[in-house]
């Protein structure tokens, strides 16, 4: 097979370029940025600067405390990934078979997705509010002394519900519109083989949808350590405390609040180190598992 | 210290199109005069009141114009104002809060001492003008003011007077006097006896002060950034071991470190005192529908039969150096126009924070303010009881994070996750790092 080649040797290099500069300066630059700022620590002015080598990540090591927001960063991770994907799964297989209003389902179902993360927190922290809250008052009611922002468990449950409803309805499309791309033949296929259900579903229907479960897969992952972030935020309504936070936030909450520049880049290094890895173990290890069609 | 709100984001959010809609309005026609720029951190209702000041500075005079920008929280404020200054595109004025106060006065250079703006200037200035409690808080270390005091207030204790003729007690003057008489008899006519909505400004800053006791060391950190905190002290460990134990026996509530959280339940009427903001003042005349009224914060008999003032929290005007000499003359002028006893009692009425001057609080005064508010009058006297070594108020770096460290290890403790020991420990193993990694950033 004769392999298909430009002509000039700099036009491709002349294609690519709007995207290498957009990737040069919003993620190569600022990269390095944090990189070098994490071996010094610096007067947030700009006045001063000391090298420190690798103090600020041999401060990460030691720190207990950063050990316990990595932790409740990976639970919270895997719990919102698979509840926002196992939720949505069941309820695009539902309303793939509902007939009569089908569209009317659909719409209210996706209607959340609208919602910006920051006002789910903020809609959140109403519901879940110590003095106020509806939600409290209904855990009340069951004997159950719900305290957003005074119990760590409390404050987790809440932040994973409200992260949990806000992802769903995106999963919903995508998933939908992975089990409509179905053909109809091979279903029928199926339902001439066997008569049970959920067989059908796990043995054709589910690795079908695997190309898309995939790519959600991923989406979620990084929903989970990322965007939650405006979740969080209002949650713990900028006063973290003993509530718990994610990696992200404490970024944020010691670079941001802080000004401590030196070791909230030496942690947003780490972050991206870890992202890194991710990436490849799941490209590696779980796409050879999946069959595009 | 502001009073945080329910809702507080979304009139964040309406603010920014306010001040947007502003400087719109001033942009148009303006030609000779010399334009300054002050990024602030009032939102919602405060966010009008500055509006309003800069406003009425603008229509009284021919030769500046201010234009007021909100930049969110006070951290946000700080970082923008940060960010601003290292790309040379700093504001005139920058609001920056009492515990970002080492990080803008650590870095010299970046602010032109305000003493020094007004007399370069021609500007009269004596710090004897200003009220007791608020004159050096935002000192250097030679008492030179740095930061004009904006926005100040102090913690004070409000009590809900239904629920104390109920108990048949009065506001107790010393924390013995609380749990001896007050708090039994609170729980006797079914209040929670006490809540409190800020644990390092509350219950520790201004405890130290109110006690005169050492905060760090260094002379509380005003001399050096090289220093270490006196988290051991033995009497701030025995406060939280009371305060504790009152949690635990029901004489106080604890709704975490959320400002709202524990201020609701005494506007709701469930709970009998609330140690809050005398800056809270405003807001509660429109939330609570009982009869309220404040006094000064308790304190400890057996640590101090003197207990002395506390010192203000809240934010202060920075003057950004780097700015050409007409646009530090506006700004000077704007500093003279905004201490005026006028504008500050203006301030004082629409917010509750205290008026910075003592000329100011004759006004207040002269004005029957107290009579027909004696609440709005206990901050300011407040700041102005006796003043002792340790009252000036605190400079340290980090502090963000420290106070972030505070409420994480007293929350603990409280909640019984941790001992007193362990939660005491860290406040003071991380703060005391925190600081020498502050140090060595001023290196």
């Amino acid at each position: 097979m004769k392999r298909a080649a430009f002509s000039q040797p700099l036009m491709p290099v002349a294609l690519l370029m709007p995207q290498l500069i957009i990737i040069a300066v919003f993620f190569y630059w600022p990269a390095w940025e944090a990189i070098y700022s994490s071996f010094f620590l610096q007067d947030p002015f700009g006045f001063g600067s000391n090298y420190v080598g690798a103090d600020n990540y041999t401060r990460l090591a030691k720190s207990s405390e950063y050990a316990k927001v990595a932790g409740f960063t990976l639970f919270f991770t895997v719990v919102v990934t698979f509840l926002s994907l196992g939720i949505a799964l069941l309820l695009a297989v539902k309303a793939d078979k509902v007939i009569r209003g089908a569209k009317t389902y659909r719409t209210l179902l996706m209607w959340v997705y609208a919602v910006a993360p920051p006002v789910a927190g903020f809609l959140g922290s109403l519901l879940f509010d110590q003095n106020i809250g509806p939600i409290t008052d209904l855990f009340a009611f069951f004997g159950y002394n719900l305290q957003i922002g005074l119990n760590y468990n409390d404050t987790a449950f809440a932040m994973i519900v409200v992260s949990v409803w806000k992802q769903i309805p995106v999963n919903f499309i995508f998933l939908l519109s992975g089990l409509q791309s179905i053909p109809v033949a091979v279903r029928e296929a199926a339902l001439i083989d066997n008569k049970s259900g959920t067989r059908r579903f796990w043995d054709i229907t589910f690795p079908l949808l695997a190309p898309t479960a995939f790519f959600l897969l991923i989406i979620n992952i990084t929903y989970a350590l990322f965007d939650t972030f405006g979740v969080i935020d209002i949650m713990v309504k900028g006063n973290p405390a003993s509530n718990p936070i994610t990696l992200v936030y404490k970024v944020y909450t010691d670079g941001f609040r802080g000004n401590d520049l030196g070791g909230s880049s030496a942690q947003s290094v780490v972050l991206m180190v870890l992202v890194l890895l991710l990436t490849v173990m799941q490209f590696r290890m779980l796409e050879r598992r999946i069959h595009y069609t | 210290m502001r009073p945080l709100k329910l809702g507080k984001h979304i009139m964040k959010t309406t603010s920014v199109i306010f001040a947007g809609a502003t400087i719109a309005a001033l942009a148009g026609p303006v030609a000779a005069q010399t334009e300054i720029e002050w990024w602030h951190a009032m939102g919602g209702s405060l966010g009008e009141t500055v509006n309003k000041i800069a406003t009425d500075f603008n229509a009284n005079q021919s030769d500046y114009v201010i234009t007021p920008v909100f930049k969110g929280s006070y951290e946000e404020t700080l970082t923008a104002g940060i960010a601003a200054f290292r790309a040379g595109e700093q504001p005139n004025i920058l609001q920056v809060f009492d515990a970002g106060a080492a990080t803008v006065i650590g870095a010299k250079g970046a602010t032109v001492p305000v003493q020094d703006l007004l007399t370069d200037n021609g500007v009269s200035f004596d710090i004897e003008d200003y009220i007791s409690g608020v004159r050096y808080f935002y000192a250097d270390s030679d008492g030179k003011m740095i930061g004009m005091p904006f926005n100040s207030s102090s913690p004070i204790m409000y009590y809900n007077v239904e629920a104390l003729e109920a108990a048949g007690v009065t506001p107790p003057v010393t924390w013995e006097e609380f749990q001896d008489v007050t708090a039994p008899a609170l729980v006797e006519a079914g209040y929670i006896p006490l809540s409190q909505s800020h644990m390092p400004w509350v219950f520790t800053e201004n405890f130290f002060s109110r006690h005169n006791l050492q905060f760090a060391t260094g002379n509380n950190g005003y001399d050096s950034a090289d220093v270490v905190i006196n988290m051991d002290a033995p009497e701030i460990r025995d406060h939280f071991e009371a305060f504790k134990s009152w949690i635990d026996n029901g004489y106080a509530g604890f709704y975490g470190a959320g400002w709202d959280d524990n201020a609701t339940p005494f506007e709701q009427g469930k709970v009998g005192l609330w140690l809050g903001s005398s800056g809270s003042f405003g807001g509660l005349q429109q939330t609570a529908e009982f009869d309220f009224s404040a006094t000064y914060l308790p304190y400890w008999e057996a640590i101090t039969t003197e207990p002395k003032q506390t010192f203000i929290g809240g934010a202060a005007l920075f003057a950004m150096s780097g700015q050409p000499e007409d646009e530090n003359k506006a700004t000077a002028e704007f500093f003279r126009y905004l201490t005026s006893p006028e504008v500050q009692y203006m301030w004082h009425q629409e917010t509750g924070y205290v008026p910075i001057t003592e000329a100011a609080y004759e006004v207040a005064k002269a004005d029957g303010h107290y009579d027909r508010f004696p609440a709005a009058e206990v901050g300011i006297q407040q700041l102005s009881l006796p003043a002792g070594e340790w009252t000036r108020g605190y400079r340290m770096g980090f502090y963000v994070q420290i106070r972030d460290v505070m409420n994480r290890e007293y929350t603990r403790y409280l909640t019984g996750e941790t001992s007193l020991d362990d939660a005491f420990t860290a406040i003071k193993t991380e703060a005391d790092e925190l600081l020498s990694r502050f140090a060595q950033t001023q290196g």
